[in-house]
């Protein structure tokens, strides 16, 4: 792809390229912006959910996953931890001059894939090619909004002393995924990221457990900076047993090779819940009887000790605090 | 009164006495000293000072003033004596009640147990016979059992022990070595002794706890700052299970002994004799005795064995009663803070002891042992706790203007400092941060010191780097507090704290500064730890530096030493040479070296590091005194220490002065070790030979910016200086080259003295 051409033949290519992938996704003419009936997403709830998110990854395609699958299953992830249910999305692609069309068409493709698997709309879009060194390749960014249900109240600040914290399945796969693929690490392993639309899996949770205080995808940061957040903005104490983490034992030999904390690895299709003790065990069967919550499993509880603290109980009977992080896991041995 | 009539009339003066001169049985020794001079008057607390009005001949008087600096109690420091004449009616020398209003005492170390003490106890006609909590004004527990202030006895752990008609009579006596001794006890009416677990109860917990360690048994003994856990240290089936049941594999254990025992099992030099039996009662680095008799699990592969003496009278005791050298180490599961309370011990030792001696006076803070190292002619304090703390430093007189400061220090070996003026009160060892408990500790600490020590802080300091747990409380703090927030850049706190405690002014200007340490974050984003500074106590910049490699795995590289080995044979020797030599493949053998590589090539969790532990650690990997996984901070660095004998010539290191920083390269060292290996010359020489080099390396670089900036002062600070033949080393080298050494002694020269460093900064740059 050429940047300033800018003549009407590039453009369609472009367009062309995502009027394809995503037709029959509800686009109808290609007005300025997509139009909804009101009525018909009352239907679903009583208050609208909207957020956004910008997408950048190297490398583009990895084991599991691409840029595209990324930018829907992100968005889509948003919108569903909040309780809502995913109506529609926009996406505004900034393309680096360069690109092969056919890499394009890959990451379009994926894309309406995603979002047909995810039960989502991609109404709206926009496309601009820049200069080479503007961006790297391809980033995205997805605009969503959704319908929340009615009388769920789900939120960070929402947690109690004596709720239980779920997970719906193996931990750092992402992370360790995307390094591995950047890396070209020499490691005999087969780690995939867990991208995926939770929405479906988020639908069978809240059924499961009405309680439910909280919902966040562990996505940067890790299930670290989630329970940091929520210890801070409830002001309770989270503890975590580190031999309770689902992991696997490749991530596990991934993170200690690269002196890594795998509780700080991105996670692409992980959710933290938090429930209310009573409901704990429903939550967990429910989670564990859907495909993306085989490995669902009870990590650790909210506590009244040391407010804004995560304290993990390690394998060895100790403790050590949880921080989130400013630096990259900057080096503090002395 | 009076010896000598005729010249005694009228003649009196006022004496004025600063320094720690209150709460450490200053007033009893005035007394005393009066009266045996025969002198008249009174004596008060005033303020933080005191005032004596004496009267008597003038050569009395003169011998009064005199013996006031020279006898002084053991736990006072006579700063200053002022004499004034004025008018001091006759009569008996009397102690003066301290007025309503006056400024409470401090508050002082803990003390050894003093000779009286242990004679009385020893004597089976004593009223104190065997009483394992005796004490006087000239020890006992002090910092331990301050519960506020001001230091009075219903403010301590002592208030629910009300005296006995015998021992108040004592403590109201000025004549009586126990006058106002806060702590005074006796078998009637002080703290009792039990013994918990093990059988038969009734007879002597001391001869019951003395027969379970002599058949081998663990013990917790509940002590002055804390719990030890205790065994013989001449068993090594005993020694063998502690380290089993702590989950301690090789970090030295310290032992307990009298000093005779302490003879027959090292080498002990005078200086170092006193060092032992200073009322601080530290635990001393000294040399191992070949054929000492202990068992062979205390100091694996060290030529250094930690001892302490018997420091209350309950140790002296147990040791007595056991008739051997005692391993007294730190009560605690692993890396956790030493525990000090009662239920605590039970819940948290129950799977490590096999019984419990326990007593009833509480302990109000944990303070553990200090540990300290008489290296190139001073004594050396390496942990700053039990025994020390919190005794104030003394900053350079042009800090006397100075705001008050409250430092955060780091992030490993925590403590804090509070300044006021020229006072530094540098704290206890507090301990490691990511432990939750610890971190929960250095928080009551805090408030702790502020409480005891009325301390307002106008400005916090803390170090650069943004995720040390006492960064952030920095932070939150001076937030709180409306306070402005100085971060100080590690490698200048350590210099700017040689320079403050060997009483560098600030009008002195700079200085250069070698720092030798592990790791701590630099002003470019990189991480330090082997650098020569040109600093002042505002401002550090940076003018050389260890070539840096890459840190494959951040904290990893820190706890594995072959990382670093591989990153500074990669870059000394290029990969394919390391990957043709046969010592280096057996050296590497199933090390996953392929990734680190490409870790290295991508950026992957890769942080550059010029940083002097980490070459010891990898000098260390590459002789075979490494494990693969150090089990403990300083592990490989203390090996190599260890095995380091005899002369030899330096190792050669490289000089690259076009770079900014210039670069003190490695790469001759690197390749001179490879051809001694090949040449199968003695690791003892190798590691002598390494040491040598690294002196050598850095004192040259530094003299050569002593010259170029017209400076003659070298500051040397960081962890790295605990090494004692470095140390040496460098100190004689620059003193060689007419270079003044600015070395901390009663700072730590790790990170547990870089609170008092970036106290300093921050009161200078304050200062303007
Ligand atoms: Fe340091
Ligand atoms: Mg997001
Ligand atoms: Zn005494
Ligand atoms: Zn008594």
């Amino acid at each position: 792809l050429a940047h300033g051409g800018g003549g009407s033949a590039m453009r369609d290519l472009i367009d062309d390229v995502f009027l394809a992938a995503f037709s029959g996704d509800g686009r109808a003419a290609p007005e300025d912006q997509a139009r909804f009936d009101l009525a018909a997403l009352m239907a679903h709830g009583d208050r609208l959910a909207f957020t956004t998110d910008g997408f950048v990854v190297d490398p583009l395609f990895f084991p599991g996953g691409d840029i595209g699958k990324l930018a829907v299953c992100g968005t889509v992830n948003d919108l569903a931890v909040g309780g809502a249910k995913p109506v529609a999305l926009s996406c505004a692609v900034i393309i680096e001059e360069g690109l092969p069309v056919e890499t394009l068409r890959q990451v379009a493709a994926s894309m309406a894939q995603t979002a047909r698997a995810a039960g989502v709309a991609i109404a709206t879009g926009d496309t601009k090619v820049v200069a080479r060194g503007a961006c790297d390749k391809l980033f995205i960014t997805t605009t969503g909004i959704g319908v929340v249900r009615k009388g769920l109240d789900v939120g960070i600040s929402k947690a109690r002393p004596g709720d239980v914290v779920l997970v719906n399945g193996l931990l750092g796969d992402h992370g360790a995924a995307i390094l591995n693929a950047r890396g070209d690490l020499a490691l005999e392993t087969a780690i995939e990221s867990d991208c995926a639309p939770l929405n479906g899996l988020i639908d069978t949770l809240i059924e499961a457990a009405p309680g439910l205080r909280m919902m966040r995808d562990a996505t940067r940061g890790g299930v670290a900076a989630v329970v940091n957040e929520l210890a801070e903005a409830s002001a309770v104490g989270v503890r975590l047993r580190e031999l309770s983490l689902p992991m696997r034992a490749e991530v596990m030999g991934f993170c200690e090779i690269l002196g890594l904390d795998p509780l700080y690895l991105a996670n692409e299709g992980k959710i933290l819940a938090v429930v209310p003790p009573e409901e704990a065990d429903t939550a967990l069967v429910a989670l564990r009887a859907h495909p993306l919550g085989r490995e669902a499993a009870i990590i650790g509880e909210v506590t009244g000790e040391r407010p804004g603290r995560v304290v993990m109980q390690t394998r060895f009977g100790g403790e050590r605090i949880v921080d989130m992080l400013v630096g990259d896991q900057l080096p503090r041995i002395c | 009164m009076g010896t000598d009539a005729t010249d005694s009339q009228g003649t009196g003066e006022e004496i004025e006495v600063s320094g720690i001169v209150q709460g450490v049985g200053f007033r009893p020794f005035v007394y005393r000293l009066a009266h045996r001079l025969g002198l008249g008057g009174e004596v008060r607390n005033a303020g933080d000072h005191v005032v004596i009005r004496i009267s008597g001949p003038a050569a009395a008087r003169d011998a009064f003033a005199a013996a006031l600096a020279h006898e002084a109690p053991v736990l006072a420091r006579v700063e200053q004596v002022t004499r004034c004449p004025a008018p001091v009616p006759d009569g008996a020398f009397r102690i003066v009640a301290s007025g309503a209003g006056t400024v409470s005492v401090g508050v002082v170390p803990d003390v050894a147990t003093c000779p009286a003490c242990r004679a009385e106890i020893a004597d089976p006609k004593a009223r104190r016979f065997r009483y394992a909590f005796t004490n006087c004004t000239d020890c006992g527990p002090r910092f331990s059992i301050v519960t506020g202030l001001p230091y009075d006895r219903p403010a301590t752990t002592m208030a629910g022990f009300p005296m006995c008609p015998a021992c108040r009579a004592e403590y109201d006596d000025p004549a009586d070595r126990r006058f106002h001794a806060q702590p005074i006890a006796c078998p009637d009416c002080g703290p009792r002794l039990w013994l918990e677990g093990g059988d038969d109860a009734g007879a002597d917990p001391i001869d019951r706890a003395a027969g379970l360690l002599r058949a081998g048994q663990i013990l917790a003994v509940k002590g002055i700052g804390g719990f030890h856990i205790a065994c013989d240290a001449t068993n090594a089936d005993a020694v063998a299970l502690l380290r089993a049941r702590k989950h301690r594999p090789t970090k030295p254990l310290a032992v307990m002994a009298d000093l005779a025992t302490a003879h027959a099992l090292c080498l002990i030099t005078p200086d170092e004799e006193a060092a032992l039996a200073h009322p601080s009662a530290p635990i001393l680095l000294l040399q191992l005795k070949r054929d000492a008799p202990l068992a062979p699990g205390i100091a694996p592969g060290q030529r250094h064995l930690g001892v302490m003496l018997p420091y209350t009278p309950l140790h002296h005791l147990l040791l007595a009663a056991a008739g051997r050298p005692l391993v007294m180490t730190s009560g605690n599961r692993s890396s956790e803070p030493q525990i000090f309370r009662d239920d605590e011990a039970r819940e948290r030792l129950a799977g490590i002891v096999d019984a419990f001696l326990m007593h009833d006076r509480p302990i109000a803070r944990r303070l553990d042992d200090s540990v300290a190292r008489h290296v190139a002619g001073r004594l050396r304090v390496m942990r700053r706790g039990r025994g020390l703390a919190p005794m104030p430093l003394t900053l350079p007189a042009d800090f006397a203007d100075a705001p008050p400061v409250l430092a955060l220090g780091g992030e490993l070996k925590s403590a804090l400092c509070l300044t006021h003026g020229t006072r530094a009160l540098l704290s206890h060892h507090l301990g490691d941060l990511d432990e939750p408990a610890t971190g929960d500790a250095f928080e009551t600490a805090r408030a702790d010191y502020a409480a005891l020590f009325a301390h307002k802080p106008a400005v916090v300091a803390v170090d650069l780097h943004p995720d040390y747990r006492a960064t952030r409380l920095g932070e939150d703090l001076a937030a709180a507090g409306g306070l402005p927030l100085e971060r100080v850049q590690h490698h200048h706190a350590h210099m700017a704290a040689a320079m403050a405690e060997a009483g560098w002014r600030r009008a002195d200007g700079p200085v250069v500064g070698i720092a030798l340490d592990g790791l701590g974050l630099g002003e470019d984003g990189t991480v330090w730890g082997a650098e020569i500074l040109v600093c002042d106590y505002r401002t550090s910049r940076r003018i050389a530096r260890l070539s840096p490699i890459p840190l494959a795995g951040g904290d990893a590289a820190s706890r594995e030493p072959w990382r670093v080995l591989l990153a500074h044979l990669d870059r000394a020797l290029g990969r394919a040479a390391v990957d043709r030599d046969p010592h280096l493949t057996a050296r590497f053998a199933g090390k996953p070296l392929l990734t680190l590589r490409a870790m290295m090539d991508k950026g992957l969790n890769v942080p550059s590091a010029s940083s002097a532990g980490r070459l010891f650690d990898a000098v260390a990997a590459l002789l075979g005194l490494a494990p693969d996984r150090l089990s403990h901070e300083g592990e490989a660095a203390m090996a190599l220490e260890a095995v380091a004998e005899g002369e030899a010539p330096p190792y050669p290191f490289g000089l690259h002065a076009e770079t900014t920083p210039a670069e003190i390269d490695p790469t001759p060292l690197f390749k001179a070790l490879m051809a001694d290996l090949h040449a199968g010359r003695p690791r003892a020489t190798a590691a002598a030979a390494f040491h040598t080099g690294l002196a050598e390396a850095f004192v040259a670089a530094a003299a050569q910016v002593a010259k170029a900036e017209g400076l003659t002062a070298v500051a040397l600070s960081g962890g790295v200086f605990q090494n004692a033949r470095l140390l040496d080393e460098m100190v004689r080298r620059l003193k060689a080259r007419g270079l003044a050494p600015l070395v901390p002694a009663e700072v730590p020269a790790n990170d547990g003295g870089l609170a008092f460093g970036q106290a300093v900064v921050a009161a200078a740059r304050r200062m303007g």
